[in-house]
């Protein structure tokens, strides 16, 4: 039975779809943002992984392949953004003001609570691209001499945050602006946040795609800059 | 056939965006230009929405789920992860609250700003 498992390319496969279900299943019957689909799937994957005594490389050989449609569907995240384009064109100032500031506030907390927290300089850099898309992130981390393996773990799990607390920090801050919704939750969250936005609404994930790659594109550069700074 | 003409389509523009990667000495990884080139043709209309849109709409909707398999490798970052992990935790949790709250705040004030320069313009006219 063993080797079956760990010698199937599609049990993988399987295992993450089948509990990322599970999560689409108790999201629905719980309404709660306790329930995100992404990290019931991620908790139940890694339970069944160490009850069946499955280590990570063996699990990657097969579902590895579900990675193979991120790039297409980062892609059509155009699609979405074309369909508001004349929303981007009138607000655009905006959206830029609200991107460029929150990748700014990124890069200070991580460089003001890193000298804070006592973080080595190999951390820090680690953690300077935690909230844009892992695909950006990884390689900005590389560069920077960090290590891209928990680069991408807190990148996922700062979306996966970023999902959960949305609705509340909006209303606890008066955020009710579509496009702002939008513009924060892309900036801070990157996919998983886009994804929480499209839930939102059209307009919300729309303007929280285009965060992604502008967000994306402003860390580059900035994170090359505060990579000197400790 | 419809999704298989649409699926070309889509994977014709993630494979430009991966030769603009390849090419390009910029750090800026495939995906975003082939987002970027998606744009581009829908707005240029090289290829209309309808060309891309069914498909399309289906891979946006399960790429939560696509994140799986990387987000289960904390498990084998584990070692490295697990001495750091209080002050790894509590960076995360705070900057993300911090990133969200002023990318949203400065938006709607922006937005607003230019809302209420809108209407002061209708008055004196």
């Amino acid at each position: 039975m063993h080797e079956l498992l760990t010698g199937s390319v599609y049990f993988g496969v399987l295992l993450s779809l089948g509990t990322f279900g599970v999560g689409t299943w108790l999201k629905k019957k719980f309404h709660s943002p306790l329930c995100n689909p992404l990290l019931i799937s991620v908790v139940l994957t890694i339970l069944v992984l160490l009850a069946l005594d499955i280590d990570y490389d063996t699990y990657y050989q097969g579902a590895h392949y579900i990675n193979y449609f991120l790039t297409p569907s980062t892609v059509c995240l155009a699609i979405p953004l074309y369909r508001q384009l004349s929303l981007l064109k009138k607000n655009w100032r905006a959206i830029l003001a609200g991107i460029a500031s929150g990748v700014l506030t990124s890069l200070v907390c991580v460089l003001a609570l890193s000298a804070l927290l006592g973080l080595d300089h190999r951390m820090y850099v680690t953690l300077l691209p935690k909230s844009i898309t892992s695909a950006i992130g990884m390689g900005v981390a590389e560069e920077l001499g960090g290590l891209p393996t928990i680069t991408v773990a807190v990148i996922i799990l700062t979306g996966i945050l970023g999902a959960m607390i949305a609705d509340g920090l909006y209303r606890l801050l008066g955020i009710t602006e579509p496009i702002a919704k939008g513009v924060g939750l892309g900036t801070s969250a990157h996919a998983m946040g886009t994804a929480k936005a499209l839930e939102m609404g059209e307009i919300e994930g729309a303007m929280s795609s285009l965060s992604i790659a502008v967000a994306g594109v402003f860390t580059v550069v900035g994170a090359s800059v505060f990579a000197m700074f400790y | 056939m419809r999704f298989l003409k649409q699926l070309l389509v889509i994977l014709g523009v993630t494979f430009a965006g991966e030769a603009l990667h390849a090419f390009l000495p910029l750090p800026v990884p495939a995906s975003i230009y082939g987002l970027a080139l998606m744009f581009v043709c829908l707005c240029l209309k090289i290829f209309p929405l309808r060309a891309v849109e069914e498909t399309g709409n289906f891979l946006v909707d399960w790429m939560p789920a696509l994140f799986i398999p990387a987000t289960v490798g904390v498990m084998a970052a584990w070692d490295v992860l697990q001495p750091v992990l209080v002050q790894v935790a509590l960076i995360m949790c705070l900057s993300l609250a911090a990133v969200m709250a002023v990318s949203g705040r400065v938006t709607q004030w922006a937005l607003r700003r230019r809302g209420k320069h809108k209407k002061e313009d209708n008055r004196h006219a």
